[in-house]
């Protein structure tokens, strides 16, 4: 794991006066693998495919495994995706650690290569934007094939989507261009004219998908890692 | 009530009485553009089920050019949806598991929130489904509007929904689906290899290519649309933008019938209409005459420098009558047929310039006063104008250009082997300005050099 010191942070659909002050905390340098989690099923068999009950995870979990315990090889090292919140809260429960909060992951991932807060960093945001605009590869790549950010940890762009603890607190309505009109702005997460920085399209993507997925829902480009 | 019935039926090709009853179901033929799917025929309405399939994917936006596009259905526009005034519309938006973002549809013929946004928010691997009546008749646009809303669209998230009115529109002979859009490229138009979306020229509206179904090139040469003369044509036009307003225009033709906005009042004789982002129009025209028309945002650097072309390809017998075709081509001379003066530049009194000055001036001097007749290239035109280039006239004695360009020269000439029998009128140029346009021509288009200078001209001019 990695130390990420603490700082303030303050969410793209807030104003400045709502930022949220992040405690250092320690993050897994890489996302959870394939490999990991067979580990895990294998001393926790509740959550193998086959007995995973279906309020915790719908029927896309582990799609990407032949069985409750086989998978193609070639896989072994890319993140474990397929997951739901559910698993990825247990999975890092039964290693001592947390899943991180959405303002804990989003402080880790604001960091370039060279420096801690690149949120301002045009060309930093360009790349995180391409990556976003692309299909997810048929093949997910093994971790630590994107870059080395600026405290040691590697994928928190380029590789999956990585589920947080809080997920689904800030909203979007799904009707993105409605939420200026919501008096809760805490909860619109959509992009709206409420946003601190209505061009950072990356950042309004996160929070689109986060809020497009629920607690038992299997994605095949959404992962997660823990932090403690 | 029977009376309204009659009269209902008589009005629009329905009865009143089953007008509101749902009848039955079925799946709804989709179309890629620029196909439409067939008139719809039945008179009452159904259960239409839509299947809309989200698809990011890379595609071309020109030969060369690679771009992740974001698309209802793996196209550009999104597939076309035929429905009724009436219908009971069931809605199922499928997100691709191998896509990397949700999204959503905001179909303009919807009346709700969001237009079905709201209830058709779908992860990747997901599949939602909601269901409206079709209350309102037009042409609609569909997109997006999952935040951020703007790059969604610009990443190619649109389509058009027909809600055809009861009785159906009149019977044309083709229907073609057209949806121009605007994209924003990292590298500038035409910058080959793979092109990211770039977002300070979206915010700043200048895209790099305007396009009709979403590639340039998408309806020319072999993709160009295809009729007959004697033939009907309406063609569904949307914008997509998500940035600039349409002068959607069809070279030599005029609009016989315009639904502006897709809406149900008809215009006529319409030359060009406008088609604003997240709208649309129904053209319709009579084809009469055979040959190429071209479709194109008359707003025209971005139809010929950014992509908005289109050809309509008519096939048939001319009529001379209404287009008779080119029926002479003559030399046009103002001033009869004598050696003329051009009105007088101010004559300069100047230092003598270097050579490369001259061949700078020259170079202006040629693009303002030569290059009309004598083309930007040199090259003359035959049977008229000279050539310039690799010229045998004065390859001999340079002299000569000064002397045409003081005097003028007319009657027949012989260069290059061709004969020329017309008129260069007398330039009224300074010496130094002779001079320069005169070794401009020297030094260029494949001659081979050479300097004149202001007293070689001076003493030629006398």
């Amino acid at each position: 794991m990695a130390l990420i010191s603490g700082g303030n942070y303050i969410p793209m659909y807030s104003k400045e006066a709502q930022k949220i002050t992040v405690s250092s905390f320690y993050m897994d340098v890489y996302p959870v693998t394939n490999a990991d989690y067979l580990a895990f099923v294998k001393s926790h068999p509740d959550w193998k495919k086959s007995s995973v009950k279906r309020i915790f995870a719908d029927s896309n979990y582990l799609k990407q495994w032949d069985s409750d315990v086989l998978f193609d090889k070639n896989i072994a090292g890319s993140p474990v995706v397929n997951i739901s919140w559910f698993a990825a809260k247990k999975y890092c429960e039964c290693q001592g650690k947390r899943l991180p909060e959405t303002a804990e992951w989003e402080v880790a991932a604001r960091a370039s290569k060279t420096k801690a807060d690149a949120s301002n960093d045009p060309g930093f945001n360009q790349w995180v934007l391409n990556w976003l605009t692309k299909p997810t590869a048929a093949i997910l790549p093994p971790v630590g094939s994107t870059f080395k950010n600026y405290y040691g940890i590697y994928d928190l762009h380029g590789l999956v989507w990585e589920w947080t603890y809080d997920f689904n607190s800030a909203l979007t309505t799904g009707e993105s261009r409605g939420n200026s009109s919501l008096d809760n702005s805490l909860f619109c997460g959509g992009g709206s004219f409420a946003s601190k920085d209505i061009s950072n399209y990356a950042s309004f993507m996160r929070f689109a998908m986060r809020s497009s997925v629920k607690a038992k829902y299997c994605v095949a480009n959404l992962g997660f890692r823990c932090v403690k | 009530m029977s009376v309204f019935c009659i009269a209902g039926f008589v009005l629009s090709g329905c009865s009143v009485k089953n007008s509101n009853a749902i009848k039955g179901e079925e799946v709804a033929v989709l179309t890629f553009a620029p196909n439409v799917p067939p008139p719809i025929t039945r008179d009452y309405a159904t259960k239409m089920i839509v299947n809309l399939e989200v698809i990011e994917k890379e595609m071309e936006m020109m030969d060369g050019v690679k771009y992740n596009f974001w698309t209802f259905g793996g196209q550009v526009p999104g597939k076309f949806i035929r429905v009724r005034e009436g219908d009971l519309v069931e809605f199922h938006l499928k997100n691709d598991p191998s896509n990397k973002l949700p999204h959503n549809i905001d179909l303009h013929a919807v009346t709700g929130p969001g237009g079905g946004a709201v209830s058709t928010f779908t992860a990747p691997g997901h599949e939602t489904q909601f269901s409206f009546t079709a209350i309102n008749p037009g042409l609609f646009i569909y997109h997006c509007a999952t935040a951020p809303v703007g790059m969604h669209i610009a990443n190619g998230m649109y389509g058009l929904i027909l809600v055809e009115p009861r009785g159906g529109l009149p019977k044309v002979d083709k229907e073609f689906y057209v949806v121009q859009g605007d994209f924003y490229t990292k590298g500038s138009y035409g910058e080959s290899g793979e092109q990211p979306f770039n977002m300070e020229k979206a915010l700043d509206e200048k895209p790099d290519y305007v396009v009709f179904n979403g590639k340039v090139g998408a309806l020319t040469g072999d993709n160009a649309l295809k009729a007959k003369v004697g033939e009907t044509v309406r063609l569904f036009v949307g914008n997509g933008g998500p940035g600039l307003t349409s002068s959607f225009h069809v070279i030599g033709e005029i609009f016989d019938n315009v639904y502006p906005e897709g809406g149900s009042t008809q215009n006529h004789n319409v030359q060009t209409t406008l088609i604003p982002p997240g709208g649309s129009a129904i053209t319709e025209f009579k084809l009469q005459v055979p040959g190429n028309f071209i479709l194109v945002d008359h707003a025209i650097f971005r139809a010929f420098n950014k992509g908005a072309l289109g050809i309509l390809k008519v096939d048939g017998p001319e009529n001379k009558t209404i287009y008779s075709g080119q029926q002479d081509d003559r030399i046009y001379q103002p001033e009869g047929g004598a050696v003329q003066t051009m009105p007088s530049a101010d004559a300069e009194k100047a230092k003598p310039l270097t050579k490369t000055e001259k061949l700078e001036l020259g170079k202006a001097l040629f693009a303002s006063t030569c290059q009309a007749c004598h083309q930007a290239d040199g090259k003359g035109i035959e049977k008229a104008f000279p050539p310039l280039y690799k010229s045998d006239y004065f390859a001999a004695n340079p002299q000569k250009i000064v002397q045409v360009i003081t005097h003028g020269l007319s009657g027949p000439i012989t260069v290059n082997g061709k004969t020329f029998n017309s008129v260069m009128p007398k330039q009224t140029l300074s010496d130094n300005q002779v001079a320069s346009v005169a070794t401009y021509v020297l030094n260029n288009f494949g001659n081979k050099g050479g300097e004149i200078n202001a007293e070689d001209v001076a003493k030629i001019r006398k």
